[in-house]
C-alpha cells in the first residue's frame, strides 16, 4: 500500500540531493538545475498532500510553483549569460564582484 | 505487490537516479539531460496521485519549456575550463553533512504516523467532472487574483530575462 508518506520520503530525498547540489557544485548552471530539483520535490509534496486530504488547493499551488520556476529559470539564465559575456566564466567562486 | 506500488518504486528510483546525476555528472549538459529523467519520473508520479493536468503541465512546462531554456543557455556558454579544474567546491564535506542532516530532519518528522487515513481526491473530482475541471473550479474562482498576479510576474520575468541576457552587448 503506497501512502502519502512514501511520496513525502521520496520528496525529502530529492530536496536533500538538490540542497547538496546547490552547496557543492561551482557551475552556476548546475546550481540552477539543482534549484529546479528542489522545486520539483516541493511540487511532489503538494500533490501528495492534495491527494491525502482530498483538496485541490495543493494542485493549485503546484501550478504557482511551476510558474515561479519558469520565471526563475528565465531570469537566472539571462543573468548567467550576462556574467559569462562580461567575466568569461560561469564558476561561482570566480565571480566575486560583491566581496567586500 | 500491487501495480501502483510497482510503478511508484520504479519511478521513484528513476527520479532519484536523475537527481544524483544532476549533482554528480561533470558537464552541465549531462546534468540537464539527467534532470529530464527526474522531471518525467515526477510527472509519472503525479499521474499515480491522480493529478493528470499537472502531469501534462509538468511535461509541457518543465521538460518542454524550462529545460529548453537551459539547453539554449548551455549552448551559449562554453565549457572548456571546467574539465580541467576541480568541479567540487572546497566546502563539500560540510555541504554533504548539512544536506544529509536536512533530509534526516525531514524524514524524522515525516515518519511519525500522524497523517491519518487518506480522504482521496475521488469525490471532489467526480463532483466537478474530472481533474482538470476540479482544478479550474478552484483556480478560477477562489484563486483568480493570484492567477492574474502570476501571469503579470511571468511577463515581468520575460522582460527581465531579455534585458539581463542582452546586458553588456556592444552595439
Amino acid at each position: 500500500m503506497i501512502t502519502a508518506t512514501h511520496y513525502l520520503v521520496l520528496s525529502a530525498c530529492l530536496f536533500g540531493i538538490g540542497a547538496v547540489g546547490v552547496m557543492v557544485r561551482k557551475n552556476l548552471i548546475t546550481l540552477l538545475l539543482s534549484i529546479e530539483l528542489m522545486l520539483n520535490a516541493v511540487n511532489l509534496n503538494l500533490i501528495a498532500f492534495s491527494h491525502q486530504w482530498g483538496d485541490m488547493l495543493g494542485q493549485v499551488f503546484a501550478i504557482f510553483v511551476m510558474a515561479v520556476a519558469a520565471g526563475e529559470a528565465a531570469i537566472g539564465l539571462g543573468i548567467i549569460t550576462a556574467i559569462y559575456r562580461n567575466r568569461g566564466t560561469v564558476e561561482a567562486d570566480q565571480v566575486r564582484g560583491m566581496e567586500g | 505487490m500491487t501495480v501502483h506500488a510497482l510503478f511508484f518504486y520504479l519511478f521513484a528510483a528513476l527520479a532519484l537516479l536523475g537527481a544524483v546525476g544532476v549533482v554528480a555528472l561533470r558537464q552541465p549538459i549531462q546534468g540537464a539531460v539527467s534532470l529530464l529523467l527526474t522531471l518525467l519520473s515526477v510527472a509519472a508520479l503525479f499521474l499515480l496521485r491522480g493529478a493528470e493536468f499537472l502531469a501534462a503541465a509538468q511535461i509541457v512546462i518543465y521538460a518542454g519549456g524550462i529545460l529548453a531554456i537551459f539547453l539554449f543557455a548551455i549552448m551559449f556558454v562554453a565549457y572548456r575550463e571546467e574539465e580541467k579544474r576541480r568541479r567540487w567546491h572546497p566546502q563539500w564535506p560540510a555541504a554533504v553533512v548539512l544536506g544529509l542532516g536536512l533530509a534526516a530532519t525531514l524524514l524524522a518528522f515525516l515518519l511519525r504516523p500522524a497523517l491519518g487515513v487518506p480522504a482521496g481526491l475521488g469525490a471532489a473530482q467526480a463532483a466537478a467532472g474530472g481533474n482538470t475541471e476540479a482544478l479550474a473550479e478552484v483556480l478560477f474562482r477562489t484563486y483568480l487574483v493570484p492567477f492574474e498576479v502570476i501571469s503579470l510576474f511571468l511577463i515581468v520575468a520575460m522582460v527581465g530575462g531579455i534585458l539581463m541576457a542582452s546586458w553588456g552587448v556592444k552595439r
